[in-house]
């Protein structure tokens, strides 16, 4: 009866750590849906976060005892694409997504007017974890529910009664409909029409391609509306139910993640309506929706290395040779140890972005329903203030949320093919399922956006002050604890490497910004996570300088436990940090060369285009 | 058309998951030493009557006998979609054997009433005796299905169900109303649904309100309990609160199903446990079978002549 979310120490102390009662109040809005009779709704912080942790076994329940014994099945046989142009999801893939719909899981983070359980992207995110765990490729369909927050972020409130409800039952499932074949990481590029007759109803007409979930039930595609405007601003968002006039040309063959139906779609005059207004379609809503699913990659990445981490740790443990367990040789503890630490390094970096993100979602809130009817009146200090907290929380996201997607998913490739090593020979045969976790884990660096652009975005906010910023409020909690006080020396030490670094850069040029992108953003992470590790060590954080934030509620673990667990992520941090420190300097060396051939003589270094054959 | 269900659960020692604290010197369960659990065969029973009234309409009721704590069970079937639970508790019903318990939980179901179907677990992982359910058709003069392993068809006052008969199968036809019991391959049972688990979080039987006010009247009083009238006063007023809410859950004694007590308890227990043995199993030595034609050949040939095959 193995439950995901009770086995996993790191979860059940990263729960406790971040202490979901302090951010329940806010998400909660003061418990306004208690008081409005709402019976499942939480009447304070300490039921709210015990409301999380019950979320949290049912998910670590179905993801442990149902979907997991599930995934090589589904993984050896797919899904079929009919001649109809419709897809028939595998049956086992039906019954996943029944058992989650069945437990209430399917309307996650949606208001509960709508039947959804409100929870914060937090929780969301372990949940997202622990059904990756189980299965790599269902978390494409568990995790596109910011389908569903984006319909109720955006669109009109007729659209969002006749959709949520359904979300949030479970009945239908979405997909986002972006990609075509001339336009992937470009999107500005879309050609996709969309066009409007003289009664002011919507067409959809043109293809799309490598679409997650594009059999789904309700399709959010974004089109071409103004033809006349041939960049981003000339797209808007729309929503349509699947009908005959939308098929499934093709399902695409991939290398992983095969319980996930990959979809070509062709559009013929499919009716859609508007989300929103037109032409804010990629430039604000898109946007909004790729930097939540992005963190949903992240804990996908998370969850996969999870399930590859133990796989190596148990078979390095059983595995004799040489007259004793593998692990005792030196190269393999130091992979196993190392795969843990790095695990451990990308879940601290994308819980907090995730909980950056749950503040800035609801602090947005706020201030938009500033003006609305029923809205609480706010002081002209708070709203000053909950405008400058917009701002800081908004720039450090923007760092944030590409920086743990770059992490969390090369992380989860290095991981998944340091078990195969760990298991060698065995490891690549089909026997176990180290192969299938490497081949899921391929695609987490390469869609929602590839790690080379996760790094782009990332990079400005690493040199436009965000990550200055976060390091003074980091580096202004004290340590008592001599091991942990050494340890931020040394990263102050760190931190003022990356920032000389950033400083050279930033005298180079755009071109040198982006060549030097990837080791700015390693260094600048490595710094950010050597924090996190020394405040999950220490029980310190940088408390929510936000205002109606709750105080905080008993932790879930027994003093005992939570009191190993920080003693061993003082050792984690140590670990980290001297492994780390010096690729940091590293890194900032390398950038100090100035060394820029890759581009002044790339013809020369990459050799001649090879010929045709 | 709707049909009323009546669910017959137990909470269980999990014997799955044995240690070694799991038996006393004496031979009895260490009930201590080993975590309370749904009867897994009873998921399946409740999985089998929630399904019925999604397709059909009617009512999911939960019933069990125990102590006090056997409403969290009760409330695991709430979290899964009963629509009511009853706990019948009382201390006149301790140590019944399986006639006693089957005569008081047939008095129960007749004191609930108009039911199509009384669904009860093949067995409980305790007792492993499968008496109960067959004993309460008997009781209530219904028929009764054992081993259900598919409720094929569900038409007016018929069913068709097919049951499993160790080495094969038979469809059987019944008039409703019946009592079946479920085999544990016969349904995946859902998973709780996580907006009435905090709901139903907080669903309580009395007994559950007198303990909870004791002990904390005793915590703020130094060891000192409040007067009786006191606590009542409380337990009561807790309990209003809830049953405004729909989350105070029934609790019933012997009195309120009328009862006839010496058919209860030790009394109306003929079973006597003559002797409880402790087998402990040890293993003096293995042997290494080689993957070879010959290896596994020999082996069937042991497994044959110990009679463990064939």
């Amino acid at each position: 009866m193995p439950n995901f979310f009770l086995d996993n120490d790191d979860i059940l102390f990263l729960f406790d750590h971040f202490d979901l009662g302090e951010l329940a109040r806010v998400q909660e809005r003061g418990f306004a849906d208690a008081q409005a009779g709402i019976d499942y709704a939480p009447v304070d912080e300490a039921d709210a976060a015990d409301n999380y942790r019950r979320v949290l076994e049912i998910v670590g329940d179905v993801a442990g005892n149902t979907i997991a014994p599930r995934a090589e099945q589904i993984d050896d046989e797919g899904n079929t694409l009919n001649e109809d142009g419709t897809v028939t999801l595998h049956p086992l893939v039906a019954d996943n997504l029944r058992s989650l719909a069945q437990a209430d899981l399917m309307g996650f983070t949606l208001p509960r007017k709508y039947g959804g359980l409100n929870c914060p992207n937090l929780v969301y995110t372990m949940a997202i974890e622990m059904v990756s765990r189980a299965d790599g490729s269902l978390m494409n369909i568990f995790g596109l529910q910011g389908i569903a927050e984006t319909i109720n972020a955006f669109a009109d409130d007729a659209i969002k009664d006749e959709y949520l409800p359904r979300f949030a039952r479970g009945e239908v499932t979405g997909a986002m409909v972006l990609t075509e074949p001339d336009a992937g990481s470009d999107l500005q590029a879309i050609r996709l029409r969309a066009i409007e007759d003289e009664d002011g109803r919507w067409y959809l007409r043109g293809v799309k391609r490598f679409i997650t979930n594009g059999c789904g039930e309700v399709l959010l595609t974004l089109a071409r509306s103004e033809p006349d405007i041939s960049d981003g601003r000339g797209l808007s968002l729309f929503v349509s139910d699947r009908s005959p006039r939308v098929r499934v040309r093709h399902l695409e063959h991939k290398l992983g993640i095969h319980g996930s139906p990959t979809c070509e779609l062709v559009y013929d005059d499919l009716p859609a309506k508007l989300i929103g207004q037109r032409q804010r379609g990629l430039i604000t809503y898109v946007m909004a929706l790729m930097n939540g699913a992005r963190v949903g990659i992240a804990a996908q990445s998370l969850g996969i290395a999870e399930a590859a981490y133990r796989l190596a740790r148990t078979y390095a443990n059983s595995r004799k040779q040489f007259g004793g367990p593998i692990e005792r040789l030196p190269a393999v503890a130091e992979m196993v140890t190392d795969m843990k630490i790095q695990l451990e390094a990308a879940r601290a970096l994308t819980y907090e972005t995730s909980r950056i993100c749950d503040l800035e979602n609801n602090n947005m809130l706020v201030l938009e329903l500033q003006g609305g009817v029923g809205a609480p009146p706010a002081s002209k200090e708070e709203l000053k203030q909950r405008k400058d907290l917009a701002r800081t929380l908004k720039r450090l996201n923007g760092m944030l949320t590409p920086m743990a997607k770059y992490y969390a998913s090369e992380m989860c490739n290095r991981v998944a093919d340091t078990t195969i090593q760990v298991l060698g020979g065995s490891g690549y045969m089909r026997d176990y399922p180290a192969e299938r976790y490497l081949r899921d884990a391929r695609i987490t660096n390469i869609y929602e956006g590839t790690s080379q652009l996760q790094v782009v975005a990332a990079v400005r906010g690493v040199c436009s002050g965000a990550f200055e910023r976060r390091m003074a409020e980091f580096e202004e909690l004290q340590y008592t604890d001599p091991l942990l006080a050494e340890l931020k020396a040394k990263l102050i030490a760190g931190r003022e490497e990356v920032l000389k670094a950033i400083a050279y850069v930033k005298s180079q040029g755009t071109d040198y910004l982006d060549l030097s992108g990837r080791k700015l953003v390693d260094a600048a992470a490595a710094v950010y996570i050597g924090h996190l590790f020394l405040q999950q060590a220490a029980a310190a954080r940088v408390p929510f300088a936000m205002p109606g934030c709750g105080t905080g509620v008993q932790p879930m673990l027994g003093s005992d436990r939570l009191a190993a667990l920080r003693a061993r992520k003082a050792r984690v941090a140590r670990r980290f940090i001297n492994a780390e420190m010096p690729r940091v300097r590293l890194n900032c060396e390398v950038i100090a060369t100035g060394d820029r051939t890759p581009l002044e003589e790339y013809a020369l270094l990459a050799g001649p285009v090879p010929p045709k054959d | 058309m709707p049909y009323h269900s009546i669910v017959c659960i137990k909470q269980v020692p999990d014997t799955a998951n044995v240690t070694a604290e799991a038996m006393k010197a004496d031979g009895t369960v260490n009930r201590a030493a080993l975590p309370a659990i749904f009867n897994p065969d009873d998921l399946r029973a409740l999985e089998i009557a929630l399904t019925v009234r999604d397709r059909h309409g009617g009512t999911v009721t939960a019933l069990t006998m125990g102590p006090p704590m056997a409403a969290a069970a009760l409330r695991e079937c709430l979290y899964r979609g009963a629509d009511r639970a009853i706990l019948l508790t009382d201390r006149r019903a301790a140590a019944s054997d399986t006639l006693a318990t089957s005569y008081i939980l047939s008095q129960a179901i007749k004191t609930i009433g108009n039911y199509d179907f009384v669904f009860c677990g093949r067995q409980a992982i305790d007792g492993d005796t499968a008496q109960v359910g067959p004993q309460c058709a008997e009781k209530l003069g219904i028929p009764q299905v054992t081993y259900l392993e598919q409720l094929v068809e569900l038409r007016d006052r018929t069913a068709r169900i097919r049951r499993n008969v160790g080495n094969g199968w038979e469809l059987v036809e019944v008039r409703l109303p019946v009592l079946v019991t479920v085999l544990d391959t016969a349904a995946e049972p859902r998973p709780p649904a996580a907006r009435r688990v905090m709901k139903y979080k907080r669903a309580r039987v009395r007994a559950e309100l007198e303990a909870a006010v004791k002990a904390e009247s005793e915590a703020a009083a130094g060891g000192k309990p409040l007067p009786a009238d006191q606590l009542d006063a409380e337990v009561e007023r807790r309990a209003e609160r809830l049953r405004c809410a729909g989350l105070m859950m029934e609790q019933w004694n012997l009195d309120d199903i009328r009862a006839d007590l010496a058919w209860c308890g030790l009394s109306g227990s003929p079973t006597k446990v003559h002797r409880v043995q402790a087998i402990v199993l040890t293993k003096s030595g293995y042997t290494e079978i080689p993957a070879t034609e010959e290896g596994v050949r020999r082996l069937i040939r042991e497994l044959v002549v110990d009679h463990t095959l064939g």
